[in-house]
């Protein structure tokens, strides 16, 4: 990974060709450029598009060596996209795998190979992953994996619930929570490099509520479609690749850990806490190419809104109605990243707060469980327990105000 | 990677063990060993934990002499007792999660293709019969049916060994074993069967009787998976614990078996039949 300012020429990269000329692909076509001229300097012009669009776009731009697709609703449409992306030369390799866990075990053995790799599922698809994907951190194997959050409970349904987002927070993946289809298509880009520095050599999970995000169009700025991020290098990775171009890498990838003896229960140990300390090591990336862990709004107000996802654009709404139509300055602290989760900042942002309310599209309230954690001892605001919407339901703004209120009454 | 990238840096020749400097030395890199060479250097590097009189052990020794490219070719496989000696060898050996090997393995092999354009890259799956058969059974079909360029090679010991001796669907009809208190209900499944109707361009079954005959098995088969397409070896490596053969009577329940019902059989499609009668096998194999 290049750190070299300025846009380079991706043709100097390819070594010549002794045999006949190879037919360029729109991929070789696109400019490689810094993380920080893509990120930050490339003029973007203002597109309205889907969430599933915002995928695709961010896909296109990241250099994408090898994608698997597996159909659920409502992930199916950006992996098809993705599947346009490889029929257009974007990405180089793709197909459909033969279910969830064929498909997070083969992006398992394509990141091994050392090449970029990404997939994306929802709700029950992940939770049919989850045995492959709860493995790799302890496997080190960077990846992008996009979630598009539905219902996973009993009865089945296709419906936006972001609850499926709780299971992935003990395995080490870092976890992204995104707000919109801008979001979407930034987080995914920064992804792909937050995963595979060295110090963090961690797959990367960027979630969306389903649906809102990615059924429904928003603005998202977006570079020109010539230019593309610096390649994988899997060699300045915390594991090497599994090519054999290296000396057999022994400790990760294979079995020593398996013996059950005591030097075992020491790598095993050590090894777990390496995952972790790498996951957190991730911070400094996650500050410098998407502005920190969390956004806040009005820092100084008493009631603070603490969200992520979806939930977050409602209470920004729900902020703006309390100051113009309530005459009440509500702060709100937008969280974008759920692992590492921003304790620190947290206990920063909170100390003013008399109450705190997390509004949820969940049941059981997965980030309200994380901020008492967090803020145990720390702070002495009372921390509500929602709203809370499941099912497929929204969340009207009402039912925030409600609870910032509660001597008013609001219908909703 | 070549022998270069795992010779000795000079002046450090004695620091390094034996089985090292037999791998460097006389090891299979650069070059094709023969099953008489066995011996000379250590094809499973270190110690491992496999039973006395192991057949699978036996088995993967000749297998690591029969690849055609080691130095070029990635192992892969799952829970089980093969994995204990699979990942002494010199080759880089990936061991996944329960039943993936396949899934794994196209994904690896199709991220070496996007990297390496100019090298063959050669993946091998080696794992049990319950690890392909049962936990893995939808990767591995669907592996054969996409035509993924690797070898799959089944580790049949009709049991799960490891975990101490349950039945398997390789197992025989009948056997008595943990989980078939009854004896096993139904047949063991027909892997080769459904490994043709899925397109598999090459499939053996051989037992190790044989050394020279398995060591060329393995070959035809990893070359085949490279230029033509999907290719699968079923092995009988029986399990002399939890079926209480005799240690020195491995072998000779082998032929007994092999005579009786896993008689050595290839089937060979007509593009890799064509492939095959395009290279002189018997000469050093194309890198």
């Amino acid at each position: 990974m290049s750190d070299s300012a300025g846009v380079k020429d991706v043709t100097a990269e390819k070594p010549a060709e002794t045999k006949e000329a190879v037919e360029l692909t729109a991929g070789d076509r696109q400019k490689v450029v810094t993380p920080e001229y893509m990120f930050f300097e490339a003029p973007r012009e203002r597109a309205f598009i889907t969430g599933s669009e915002a995928a695709k776009e961010a896909i296109r731009r990241s250099n994408v060596d090898v994608a698997i697709s597996y159909p659920i609703t409502p992930q199916s449409e950006t992996m098809q996209q993705v599947g346009s992306l490889w029929a257009e030369g974007y990405v180089k390799e793709y197909y459909r795998g033969e279910e969830e866990i064929g498909v997070m075990s083969a992006i398992a053995g394509s990141s091994r190979a050392g090449a970029r790799s990404m997939t994306a599922t929802a709700g029950p698809g992940l939770m049919r992953g989850m045995e492959v994907i709860a493995s790799w951190p302890g496997g080190r194997i960077p990846a992008v994996l996009l979630i598009m959050c539905r219902v996973v409970n009993a009865p089945l349904a296709i419906q936006p619930d972001n609850v499926e987002l709780a299971y992935l927070l003990n395995c080490g993946i870092i976890l992204l929570h995104g707000e919109n289809q801008q979001d979407f298509f930034d987080y995914t880009m920064k992804a792909f490099l937050i995963s595979e520095r060295p110090e963090i050599t961690l797959p990367v999970a960027v979630a969306v509520d389903g649906f809102f995000v990615t059924h429904a169009r928003g603005y998202v700025n977006l570079p020109s479609k010539d230019i593309k991020l610096p390649p994988r290098d899997p060699y300045a990775e915390a594991v090497p690749a599994m090519d054999n171009e290296n000396p057999p890498a022994r400790l990760s990838r294979d079995a020593p850990i398996q013996k059950s003896n005591f030097i075992s229960y020491q790598v095993h140990a050590s090894w777990q806490q390496e995952v972790w300390a790498a996951n957190e090591r991730a911070r400094r990336y996650i500050n410098k190419y998407m502005g920190g862990l969390i956004e806040v709004v009005n820092p100084d107000a008493e009631i603070m809104l603490i969200a992520s996802g979806s939930a977050v654009s409602q209470s920004r709404e729900a902020v703006r109605q309390a100051e113009e139509e309530h005459n009440t300055k509500v702060g709100l602290i937008k969280v974008r990243s759920i692992r590492p989760f921003p304790t620190p900042e947290l206990r920063a942002a909170c100390k003013h707060a008399k109450r705190i309310i997390v509004p949820e599209f969940n049941y059981m309230g997965w980030l309200h469980r994380e901020i008492v954690t967090a803020l145990y001892g720390h702070s002495k605001a009372e921390i509500f327990a929602g709203p809370r919407v499941y099912g497929g339901m929204s969340m009207p703004t009402e039912m925030i105000l409600q609870t910032i209120f509660p001597e008013k009454k609001f219908i909703f | 990677m070549s022998v270069k990238n795992i010779s000795i840096t000079p002046g450090w020749e004695k620091y390094m063990t034996k089985e090292y400097q037999d791998l460097v030395e006389r090891g299979p890199y650069g070059k094709q060993k023969k099953v008489s060479e066995m011996g000379s250097f250590k094809e499973v590097l270190e110690e491992h934990p496999m039973c006395a009189g192991c057949a699978m052990t036996l088995f993967i020794r000749l297998t690591m002499v029969g690849l055609p490219n080691p130095e070029h070719t990635v192992l892969i496989g799952t829970a089980g007792c093969g994995r204990l000696a699979l990942t002494q060898t010199s080759i880089p050996f990936i061991y996944g999660n329960y039943g993936d090997t396949n899934a794994v393995a196209s994904g690896l092999k199709r991220g070496l293709e996007v990297r390496f354009k100019d090298q063959a890259k050669d993946v091998v799956v080696m794992a049990g019969d319950g690890g392909l058969a049962d936990i893995g059974f939808s990767a591995v079909m669907h592996s054969w049916f996409r035509k993924e360029r690797f070898t799959t090679i089944m580790l049949d010991n009709e049991v799960y060994g490891n975990t101490g001796g349950q039945e398997s669907g390789m197992t025989e009809r009948g056997a008595l074993l943990k989980m078939a208190p009854k004896g096993k209900m139904f047949e063991k499944m027909d892997m080769m069967g459904l490994a043709q109707t899925a397109g598999v361009a090459y499939i053996a079954r051989l037992t190790p009787t044989n050394p020279t005959r398995v060591a060329s098995v393995v070959r035809k088969a990893v070359m085949i998976a490279r230029e033509v397409g999907p290719t699968f070896i079923q092995a009988y490596t029986s399990c002399n614990i939890e079926y209480a053969i005799p240690t020195p009577k491995v072998l000779d329940d082998a032929r007994e078996i092999e005579a009786k019902r896993y008689g050595f059989t290839e089937i060979i499609s007509d593009e890799a039949k064509a492939y095959l009668d395009s290279i002189d096998t018997s000469k050093k194999v194309k890198k």
